[in-house]
């Protein structure tokens, strides 16, 4: 067990040496909710409801994105490459624990999120309104959305992985996703203002109920009864995150591949 | 070491391993041989457990090596693999890679140790991406042997070398033999069989043909032996013989000393395997 970690622990920092030093992935995933964050904050900055503008409305969706960003989409993208490149191939002849490499993607996803979400926090607070809430309590839901959500994103990542068929392939299939999800789930647009269908989709993936959840934590408490269901429903966010763990570690440990056979 | 009896593999339809029976002991090198296509990586991957075999018994150590948990981690810990090509970890430095492979092991070599025994001192701190083939094979190998493995598995190690590194490498290979390491080699390169293996293999459409050692196989020594040389009107004479002492005492009768351009060859382990393959 010990050991476990031991080795969990240093391929994390290995995976992070590698993340910082693959630009294009920085870049990528780092700048490019930051870019969009200037880009949507300066086009619609009209005010949503009383108080509430649009750009603090897209803050909190970019946050929830942000996951998705640095669990499911890196992780649903590297881990095929690194099966094309043999590198998975390699660890699976080492005696190297199978939980340590997972453990270290999760050092490596809450590394670039822990990033992704100070930038954005930074950039939204001074440039675009947003409020860094006072009560203790609404810290305490944005650190279990933060805990629950990276761990959600980082399992779905890994159980996604096994889809593409190629490490070339993977990226096309994934952004594509990943940005439809972002449309239906109200990053883009205000929820309640996009057509029903689409909102019932939206509400089968774990995207829509973060952004329900930043909501709740970086918008008034006033702003809840503008949601679908008159309120943030942090239980049923809580409940549904939980779900979708479940439903990825089962697919995940049933579905994935050391090497391309 | 390495134990198989009866060992059965298809994939679909296409039979890749039909039968075979291999005992690979401790301390010797053993080359498998065969076109490709002819079931060498498959064989060799259901010893690394990266396969599962049909049907047939497996030993590996003495342990199944389709094991999981923590008895297929316990044995991935006593044998070391360099797999046929491998492009990962471009962005990390050589030292970098190997001190942390060093972590997975209960009785790691010593990393410093260990990069000058491959040779690859001058590029400690370089980059993976930056190493030539011949470098990025050296580290594979590396990486194979930083746990001391009892048995070493070498899927074409030498693939895309100059002569030069080749030597090298073989050099670097026998000194592992010499310290008690167990090695399975594949290869494409008979004089790599002839230099390094104790014994060969040639498989052929899943079936090995024969297993003996590099100077018999395929009847080698029983073989015509061609000696030639040149006679004294200068042109290059050469006969086929099973009996090439008798020429030569006669050519030591007609030459007074030296016995021009005199050169007496066995047919090569190339020849043998060609004509064994082609048989097939």
């Amino acid at each position: 067990m010990l050991r476990t970690l031991t080795i969990g622990w240093a391929r994390g920092i290995l995976e992070i040496k590698q993340f910082n030093r693959a630009r294009e992935a920085v870049v990528f995933t780092i700048a490019f909710p930051v870019i969009l964050l200037f880009i949507f904050g300066s086009v619609f900055n009209n005010e949503i409801a009383p108080s509430v503008t649009f750009s603090q409305y897209f803050v909190a969706g970019m946050i929830a994105s942000g996951l998705v960003n640095s669990g499911f989409q890196n992780l649903a993208i590297t881990i095929p490459m690194e099966r094309d490149s043999g590198a998975l191939k390699r660890l699976r002849g080492t005696p190297m624990p199978i939980e340590a490499f997972f453990i270290g993607k999760g050092i490596q996803v809450l590394y670039s999120m822990g990033l992704q979400v100070l930038l954005l926090l930074g950039f939204g607070t001074l440039f675009f309104g947003l409020e860094l809430p006072s009560d203790p309590s609404k810290w305490l839901t944005f650190a279990w959305l933060l805990i629950l959500g990276s761990i959600s994103a980082t399992i779905l990542g890994i159980a996604f992985s096994s889809i593409p068929k190629s490490g070339r392939g993977a990226s096309a299939l994934v952004s594509p996703i990943v940005i439809i999800l972002q449309f239906f789930s109200g990053v883009f647009f205000v929820f309640t203002s996009l057509p029903g269908w689409m909102q019932q989709f939206a509400a089968i993936f774990p995207l829509k109920w973060l952004t329900q959840g930043m909501r709740s934590v970086f918008l008034p408490e006033s702003f809840a009864s503008q949601e679908v269901a008159g309120s943030y429903e942090l239980g049923r966010i809580a409940l549904i995150l939980i779900i979708w763990t479940v439903l990825g570690t089962f697919f995940a440990i049933k579905t994935f591949k050391w090497s391309r056979i | 070491m390495i134990l198989i009896e009866g060992l059965v593999k298809s994939y679909g339809e296409h039979q890749a391993v039909d039968g075979v029976d291999l005992s690979i002991e401790k301390g010797e090198i053993f080359a498998l041989l065969g076109p490709n296509g002819a079931g060498k990586t498959t064989i060799v991957e259901i010893l690394e457990g990266y396969r599962v075999a049909d049907g047939g018994k497996v030993l590996v150590l003495g342990e199944d090596p389709a094991a999981k948990g923590r008895a297929g981690a316990a044995l991935r810990g006593r044998i070391g693999i360099v797999l046929q090509d491998s492009s990962d970890s471009q962005d990390l430095t050589v030292l970098e890679t190997l001190q942390h492979f060093a972590t997975y092991y209960s009785a790691p070599r010593n990393v410093d140790e260990l990069i000058s025994l491959v040779n690859l001192e001058e590029k400690s701190q370089a980059k993976i991406r930056t190493l030539s083939g011949g470098q990025r094979r050296r580290l594979d190998v590396a990486l194979g042997i930083i746990g001391q493995p009892e048995i070493l598995f070498l899927d074409e190690p030498t693939t895309g070398f100059d002569p030069r590194a080749r030597r090298d490498f073989w050099d670097l290979i026998l000194a592992l033999k010499n310290n008690g390491t167990t090695i399975l080699l594949t290869t494409h390169y008979l004089d790599e069989a002839e230099a390094l293996a104790d014994r060969v293999g040639v498989i052929v459409a899943g079936k090995i043909l024969e297993i003996s050692t590099p100077a018999t196989l395929g009847g080698r020594m029983k073989a015509l032996t061609t000696v030639s040389w040149q006679s004294l009107d200068g042109q290059i004479e050469s006969v086929e013989s099973d009996k090439p002492t008798e020429i030569i005492r006669e050519l030591i009768k007609k030459f007074d000393g030296e016995i021009p351009a005199l050169s007496i060859t066995r047919p090569s382990l190339e020849e043998i395997y060609l004509k064994m393959i082609g048989e097939k």
